[in-house]
């Protein structure tokens, strides 16, 4: 700790702070540009001047740690001045170089209303110019499909350029030219191949990159801005939804240390575009082999008249990705009342089963927690695709202590950072379960070892054998004791751990997801958003979709019940490493559309198994009173790991088949993805392998 | 005038050979295995004794520098790094060593190396500097072949390897962390300080950054005695100097004299004095294009040194003594120096970016005479927002010309505008084609 005076205050303060970090301990407001708590210092705006009593110089409070400061001659501590004459004087002269070559065209710059320049101008500027030359022009360039660039507003800051090098973990933006010619550009305009680019946007102080899809669509104070939950992916990213109206105008991150920082990845960002098409507004009737716009109660009546004398082992439900625990509190209330134990939450037939406990299908890590690990073996998971934020964490670990870190799975893709390419599939991680091999050393070498599983290792038939064989690699390596659980299961569906969480996994006798779009199996199959299991060849069972796009559920389907999308209705998600977060309303369904969980109450009225529930509060307290934790909300609980050893009992032995991705699915991967032209774009453009340039058109 | 005796660098003109036959002729590698014996704190200690002051223009004491550097190596290895990336306008010295006296600068990395405990030195050469670099290169394979560098360096028991890396001609790579990236290979931008090479420096570890003239007569102080050195010029200025003298003399050169030398004395003894005679003089730039200009009426009883010409709000810098006479635009002449300083400011801060363009800008007006009169003091406004406020002395070194001039011709800013705007209302007006 550290002892020094700013503008008369004492304040007490780390000493590896930086001068910047104390004087905001001391209450004191420092202007900055190129600064940034998650990056790299660049020093290079110089707005955030100070002056140090004995110091020649105004000294850059950014790049100055507290460290370094010298004690007075009497070694009374070193005092610090942020608000004199010397500070304001040498603010001011920065501010004005910054502005001369700045153009003034915020009326039309999208950055207008939340613009750092704009707000700093405003304490530091001059109503006129001194500046009788002719201001600088700097061509716009091409950087990709997410970001517009208006380069002359650029005022060099790098912020863009370190973001993208050190947290993105590719070297794509960087500088060219000197002086005033100085250039952000992509080198060859190529686009920038990050996953999580669009946060450049954010951290950009000026107008210079801002949204291209949201370009010249709304003026900040227009935005009723809402905070919620992303589920574009199971980390629960946590966003501020803007919305003008109904309409849903863009998506930003919101800062929460324990999940995703202040990032967000691209698909989280420009989603929005997807919530706008391929809607379903009203619900459907199949009549003669067509779906045909039908009202509410046509529609109830209809699957009440095809279930009235339906066995119930012969009905079925699967939720889909981006489902709200409410919802699947709903159905499987409904489920449990007409009789049927044929319910499922994983399309994808992870053989996770909520029966072990919540430890065995957790990201028990702790997405903060993995950063204590110190060896990280990647189990047929890809977390640059399967969880993009989480990748910056890892890199981020990496980067400050070059942990080792093995992967497990059919390609070996550049994941920002290295990584021990240790085999394609379950018999290496055989190999190593039975500590064969220089990783198996490493692991067992290890004090806070984390074994990740995904998708790719899980969501297959043989998945069971895979995670079991992980948990007993885990148990005997030492991922697993008292304070440590490094067994860490790497969801991609939001909706995956709050379904297993509410216990939405066959009952007694009950079919799989698998099981119950085989043909033949079921008379009535509901299908809650679940679009990503292929329901073909069941012309004899009728489905009814609830959801939100026209995709492949509702094209199967016999009645269609729209629904609302994460962005429309309240809900809680349950992330992969159990967190339960709450999402607010940002917006309104479209047309006929409704909560989901209001579908199923409202439905289950009319097929006399009325749900005891007529109020979101009411369902809430329904799903607390069965399920407690759930109230709990922005904590990860520490789950008892008997979980896991439970898992690693199991005998079974998977077959050798590789770890297979699938790459193609990553801006695909929902139906709100595929209904985004923004997603459709990103994903023609990595199958291309990114190669398109300015002159693509 | 400094005798022939005292002189360090003997081939300056390279009248001899510049290979090692020649440079061991006139004494180089005389008794280097002896100096590496007494040790680094005897080193260290002559060079304090010694005065010497950092050749590459800041004057810092050369001794204190290299006593910064780690007295243990740790898990770090220690560079020395050369700074030979002689870009100041002006400055014509280092290549003169490098061409002729390169042994000099060899034996003075290996000494100096050893006082810093490093075993590999880097040599880093402007990139416009190719017989230079040609000729260094040849000097350092020469030592190597007579054992001089490398295992056991000459028979000093000392390792040391010493590598030279050719620049690619930015201005601001002679600023030593600059330096440093670009020896790393990355974009030659200035690191904020502290930390300080001698802590944190190429590739994170203990660096010293000298300049040429510094490494290359330690050898000489060393042979001759400390005290020797110290015997010339004023007090905390002493030793001899390399002055690079050029502009409007009758006979330009680089010369070796000893510090203090009387700059009428400099002139009219080594150059032919001043072309059309000392009355002709208009301004001096004493000490390379970054310092401020000194008018005439200053130059009669100037001693050369770095605490006469800071008294006088100038600088010694690099001792590139820039003459002109009363032929001289000085508004233009600046404006030239202006402009060179937009062009080399690497552009990562603020100040330095944008302010080296407009005070170009508005200095190539006033050339012209197209100004108003109080964007002098606009001018002069601007170059105080500049200097200080910049991550290295790129900003104060872009500043200061500006400053100079501003400081003592005024008048002459002042009548060219007052003529232009007197030409402007006049009844002729004559046309003037664009550019």
């Amino acid at each position: 700790m550290a002892k020094l005076v700013v503008d008369g205050i004492e304040v007490e303060v780390a000493a590896d702070m930086t001068l910047l970090q104390a004087c905001e301990e001391a209450g004191a407001e420092i202007p900055r540009f190129c600064y940034h708590d998650r990056l790299s210092i660049a020093g290079n705006c110089r707005m955030c001047l100070v002056e140090v009593k004995g110091a020649p110089k105004p000294v850059a409070s950014c790049a100055q740690s507290v460290r370094d400061l010298r004690p007075g001659p009497n070694g009374e501590p070193p005092e610090v001045l942020t608000k004199s004459g010397l500070v304001k004087k040498a603010r001011e002269g920065v501010m004005e170089f910054l502005l001369i070559n700045h153009p003034l065209d915020c009326p039309i710059c999208d950055q207008g209303g939340e613009c750092d320049l704009q707000d700093q101008a405003m304490a530091y500027g001059v109503d006129a110019s001194r500046f009788a030359e002719n201001k600088r022009a700097v061509e716009d360039k091409y950087i990709g499909p997410l970001v517009k660039t208006i380069m002359t507003r650029c005022i060099h800051c790098t912020r863009c350029v370190r973001f993208v090098t050190e947290v993105g973990g590719v070297s794509d933006l960087g500088a060219t030219g000197r002086g005033e010619d100085m250039e952000i550009t992509t080198y060859l305009e190529s686009a920038m191949r990050s996953e999580m680019q669009g946060n450049v946007i954010d951290l950009c102080p000026v107008g210079a990159l801002t949204s291209r899809p949201y370009a010249f669509s709304a003026r900040p104070w227009e935005l009723t801005k809402t905070e919620s939950i992303d589920v574009m992916d199971a980390l629960g990213s946590n966003i501020r939804v803007d919305a003008r109206g109904r309409e849903v105008m863009r998506i930003m991150p919101r800062v929460n240390d324990a999940v995703n920082e202040e990032w967000i990845s691209d698909k989280t960002r420009f989603i929005w575009d997807g919530l706008k098409t391929q809607r379903l507004d009203k619900p459907y009737v199949r009549l003669g082999g067509r779906l045909q716009p039908a009202d509410w109660p046509m529609a109830f009546a209809t699957i009440a008249r095809q279930m009235a004398s339906v066995d119930p082992k012969r009905i079925g439900a699967i939720a889909g990705d981006l489902a709200a625990c409410e919802e699947m509190f709903a159905l499987k209330d409904l489920m449990t009342r007409l009789g049927s134990p044929n319910i499922d939450c994983r399309q994808d037939g992870a053989p996770f089963n909520p029966t072990y406990g919540r430890a065995s299908y957790l990201f028990n890590a702790g997405i903060a927690g993995l950063e204590d690990a110190d060896a990280i073996l990647l189990v047929g998971a890809y977390p640059r695709w399967d969880a993009t934020v989480l990748n910056a964490r890892i890199r981020k670990l990496w980067l400050a202590t070059g942990l080792p870190i093995g992967l497990i799975g059919a390609d070996n893709p550049d994941l920002t950072y290295d990584y021990a390419y240790l085999g394609a599939g379950a018999e290496t991680l055989g190999e190593l379960a039975e500590s064969r091999g220089a990783f198996a050393r490493t692991l067992k070498r290890a004090k806070r070892p984390a074994i990740i599983i995904g998708p790719a290792a899980c969501a297959r038939p043989d998945g069971a054998g895979v995670l079991a064989l992980a948990a007993r690699l885990a148990e005997g390596c030492g991922a697993v004791n008292d304070d440590w659980n490094g067994f860490s299961v790497l969801h991609t569906a939001a909706s995956r751990v709050g379904g297993l969480d509410l216990g939405l996994v066959p009952g007694r006798g009950g079919l799989d997801a698998a099981a119950m779009v085989k043909p033949g199996a079921l008379d009535v199959l509901f299908l809650l958003g679940a679009d990503e299991i292929a329901p073909e060849g069941l012309e004899e069972t009728f489905i009814v979709y609830i959801g939100t796009h026209g995709d492949r559920g509702a094209h199967a389907a016999d009645v269609i019940l729209p629904g609302a999308t994460y962005t429309e209705k309240p809900g809680t998600y349950v992330n992969t490493e159990g967190r339960v977060q709450i999402a607010s309303r940002a917006s309104f369904p479209p047309g006929d559309a409704r909560e989901d969980w209001a579908i199923l109450r409202a439905l289950s009225a009319d097929l006399d198994q009325q749900l005891p529930y007529d109020s979101p509060l009411a369902l809430r307290a329904a799903m607390l009173a069965a399920h407690p934790h759930l109230g709990d909300s922005d904590v990860t609980p520490v789950e008892d790991a008997s979980g896991v050893a439970t898992l690693a009992k199991r005998r079974m032995k998977p077959k050798a088949a590789a770890f297979a991705r699938d790459a193609g699915s990553y801006y695909l991967g929902n139906p709100i993805c595929r209904a985004s032209k923004v997603m459709g774009e990103l994903a023609a453009m990595s199958a291309d392998g990114a190669e398109a340039t300015g002159t693509d058109g | 005038m400094l005798a022939d005796k005292d002189r360090i660098f003997t081939n300056l003109y390279g009248q001899g050979d510049s290979g090692l036959k020649g440079a061991k002729a006139r004494g180089a590698w005389r008794g280097t295995a002896g100096f590496i014996k007494k040790g680094q704190d005897w080193i260290i200690d002559q060079v304090k004794t010694s005065g010497l002051r950092g050749r590459g223009g800041a004057g810092f004491p050369t001794g204190l520098k290299w006593s910064f550097m780690p007295r243990d190596v740790g898990e770090r290895p220690h560079y020395l790094v050369v700074n030979a990336d002689e870009s100041e306008p002006g400055t014509c010295k280092d290549r003169e060593i490098m061409r002729h006296d390169p042994h000099l600068l060899v034996e003075g990395c290996l000494i100096a190396g050893f006082a810093m405990r490093a075993h590999v030195g880097y040599i880093y050469v402007r990139g416009e500097f190719i017989r230079e670099r040609e000729r260094l290169q040849a000097a350092i394979d020469e030592a190597y072949e007579a054992g001089l560098l490398g295992k056991n360096a000459a028979k000093s028991g000392w390792d040391f390897d010493l590598y030279v890396h050719h620049g690619a001609g930015a201005y601001i790579c002679g600023e030593e962390t600059a330096l440093l990236e670009s020896l790393e290979g990355k974009k030659g931008q200035p690191r904020l300080k502290p930390p300080f090479p001698a802590n944190v420096g190429l590739y994170g570890c203990p660096t010293t950054v000298n300049n040429v003239e510094s490494i290359a007569v330690v050898p000489e102080i060393l042979r001759r005695g400390a005290e020797w050195f110290a015997g010339f010029g004023r007090p905390n200025n002493h030793g001899t100097k390399l002055f690079c003298i050029s502009g409007h003399v009758e006979r330009p050169c680089t010369v070796e004299e000893a510090m203090s030398v009387p700059l009428r004395e400099l002139l009219d003894k080594h150059c032919g004095g001043v072309r059309g005679g000392w009355d002709n003089l208009l301004a001096v730039i004493p000490g390379g294009s970054s310092v401020p200009c000194l008018p005439a009426d200053h130059c009669d009883d100037l001693p050369m040194d770095f605490d006469a010409l800071r008294d006088l709000k100038s600088g010694l810098g690099t001792a590139a003594v820039i003459v002109m006479d009363k032929s001289t635009d000085i508004v233009r002449a600046i404006a030239r120096i202006s402009y060179f300083y937009k062009h080399e400011s690497c552009g990562q801060c603020t100040p330095c970016r944008e302010g080296t363009g407009w005070m170009w800008r508005v200095l190539e007006r006033m050339a012209r005479g197209e100004a108003h009169k109080r964007e002098i003091d606009m001018l002069l406004e601007v170059t105080h927002q500049v200097e200080g406020h910049t991550i290295c002395a790129l900003g104060d070194a872009a500043a200061w010309p500006v400053q100079g001039l501003i400081r003592h011709f005024r008048h002459e800013i002042e009548r060219r505008i007052d003529s232009y705007t007197a030409n402007a209302s006049a009844d002729d007006v004559r046309l003037v084609a664009a550019e």
